[in-house]
């Protein structure tokens, strides 16, 4: 079974309707990435996966679990906030603007999830949160304030903060959008490395080289509906759609 | 070469004679006030024992029991109409809106009258079927003062609190919901750690008014400071005496309050 179903996915802002019935699914260990012009309502899709938006119509499942609903007696029962915090435990996010917490040492900032929601001894959470800083290749950096940090160290930072939830799967809304061109590649390579270890991964990027070289699969959006998916080489390469072609035309 | 031809040329400092000048005029004035203070007709000599004055003391204590606790109380009540301003229950948030309207827009002075007086209005405070008790009894001068500070503290609160909330970036909230944390945790160790920097200073300034605040409940005869102040000279007739041994404890206050004040926003500066 698919790790993330997304079935007639819509989402209206007002009313202005963003996403327009998106199908997607992504399978075990598959890294999908997301492209698309801006405003395609890519991170709005991103986001209804964490159930930061709530959807208007479709379905969305993550790991057999609808997201944001409780399934029971054949009805589906609508959560509260509570309990899709639990929900998004398994799920973990990278956002654009890092949004590391400014107050914690880049070291409490990974430790943060697994001792205040998982409710684990510190101890024990800060060996794996420090062997998890020094994944990221910050290790000497565990005891600095976000604000002491670079932009790339910071995502990296965000990227550990994540994965010591131990989530089944990762998703990334431009990681590298907000970075200078030279912190561009410590954070590409980081996500590299964490898609060969396996890990499920929804990215949205503009970072083509990454696409192609680290992709199982991408998938082309435009004004919230899939224009065009497939393997790396099939789509940026060989793309069948007008809107497809005109956009690469420009990035690439 | 041109640094040398400088060095041979004398220099001549900038003269500021209105500096001197406007300097020695707050000097002068500072003298006549201090020679005036020795000239007047008050027993300095008497003030240190008004100062130490067994009711003084417990006017003191009276006060900073009442600042304190109409001020803690202010600031719980301030957090829970806040959150109530920011939530999403329309009834909720015109609920504040209607509650920060009338105890901000109320003279102090006034609330605490009304408080005193409310057995005129209700011979009793109850709850059918839980609980009934004469409000004489229950309305000292003490909870009319408490309510009266604290319920008008209370309003100013909610809106530096809703400010300090509202001051801390939506992506700090999305970031804490990311890991799985509940709305309460988020609160507790996300938001409102960082909305402290903006609520702390205005904070501090309002309870510095507090404390000088509790001098309205003289007027319904609760001992803090100025009634203290004024029981001492009904028997002495020194008045002035009294009334500088009590603002000598209003500067002390005020003081320590500054300095602590001082310290917490450092404890939550930024890093
Ligand atoms: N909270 C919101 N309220 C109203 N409109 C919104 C909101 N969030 C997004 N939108 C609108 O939805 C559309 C899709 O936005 P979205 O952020 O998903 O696009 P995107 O594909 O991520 O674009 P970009 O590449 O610029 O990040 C945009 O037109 C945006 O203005
Ligand atoms: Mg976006």
């Amino acid at each position: 079974m698919a790790l993330v179903e997304a079935v007639g996915v819509r989402k209206s802002f007002g009313h202005t309707e963003v996403l327009r019935g998106i199908d997607l699914t992504v399978d075990r260990g598959e890294v999908v990435c997301l492209l698309g012009p801006s405003g395609a309502g890519k991170s709005t899709f991103l986001r209804c996966v964490n159930h930061l938006e709530t959807i208007d119509a479709g379905r969305i499942w993550v790991d057999g679990v609808p997201v944001g609903f409780r399934s029971s007696g054949g009805k589906l029962f609508e959560l509260r906030e509570r309990e899709v915090a639990a929900q998004r435990r398994d799920v973990g996010m990278v956002f654009q603007r890092f949004n590391l917490f400014p107050h914690r040492t880049a070291l409490e900032n990974v430790m943060e999830g697994p001792v205040q929601v998982l409710g684990r001894g510190r101890a024990e959470v800060r060996a794996e949160s420090l062997a998890l800083l020094e994944r990221v290749g910050l290790a000497e950096k565990s005891g600095s304030y976000p604000a002491q940090l670079s932009g790339g160290q910071q995502q990296r930072v965000a990227i550990a903060r994540a994965l010591a939830m131990k989530p089944k799967l990762m998703l990334f809304d431009e990681p590298t959008s907000a970075l200078d061109p030279e912190l561009v590649g410590e954070v590409l390579d980081v996500m590299t490395s964490l898609a060969r270890d396996g890990m499920t991964m929804i990215v949205v990027t503009h970072e083509i080289g990454f696409a192609r070289s680290v992709a199982d699969r991408v998938v082309f959006l435009v004004d919230g509906a899939v224009v065009e998916s497939g393997t790396p080489s099939d789509v940026l390469d060989n793309p069948q759609q007008p809107r497809t072609q005109q956009f690469l035309a420009k990035v690439l | 070469m041109a640094s040398d031809v400088r060095s041979d040329l004398e220099v001549v400092p900038l003269r500021h004679p209105w500096r001197w000048f406007s300097g020695a005029v707050i000097l002068l004035v500072i003298v006549g006030l201090g020679w005036a203070m020795a000239e007047a007709q008050i027993q300095w000599e008497d003030v240190p024992g008004f100062f130490t004055h067994p009711v003084m003391l417990e006017g003191l204590l009276n006060t900073i029991v009442l600042a304190v606790a109409a001020q803690g109380g202010a600031i719980v009540l301030g957090v829970i109409i806040a959150l109530m301003r920011l939530s999403a229950n329309p009834v909720a948030r015109w609920f504040a809106v209607g509650y920060i309207w009338l105890f901000r827009g109320l003279p102090v002075l006034l609330q605490i009258l009304i408080w005193f007086n409310l057995a005129l209005v209700f011979q009793n405070i109850s709850i059918p079927m839980l609980f009934s008790v004469p409000t004489n009894v229950v309305m000292t001068a003490f909870v009319a003062a408490l309510l009266g500070l604290g319920l008008n503290e209370s309003a100013y609160m909610a809106e530096i609190v809703r400010a300090g909330l509202s001051s801390v970036d939506p992506g700090q909230t999305e970031a804490a919901k990311s890991i799985g944390m509940t709305p309460l945790t988020t609160l507790r160790r996300v938001v409102l750690p960082q909305a402290m920097r903006v609520i702390i200073p205005p904070t501090g300034n309002n309870f510095i008014n507090m404390i000088k605040g509790t001098s309205m409940a003289s007027v319904i005869a609760f001992l803090e400071l100025i009634h203290a102040a004024n029981n001492i000279s009904s028997r002495n007739l020194e008045i002035m005496e009294t009334l500088f041994a009590a603002a000598a404890w209003y500067l002390v206050m005020v003081s320590l309050a500054s300095i602590g004040q001082h310290y917490l926003e450092r404890a939550y500066g930024p890093r």
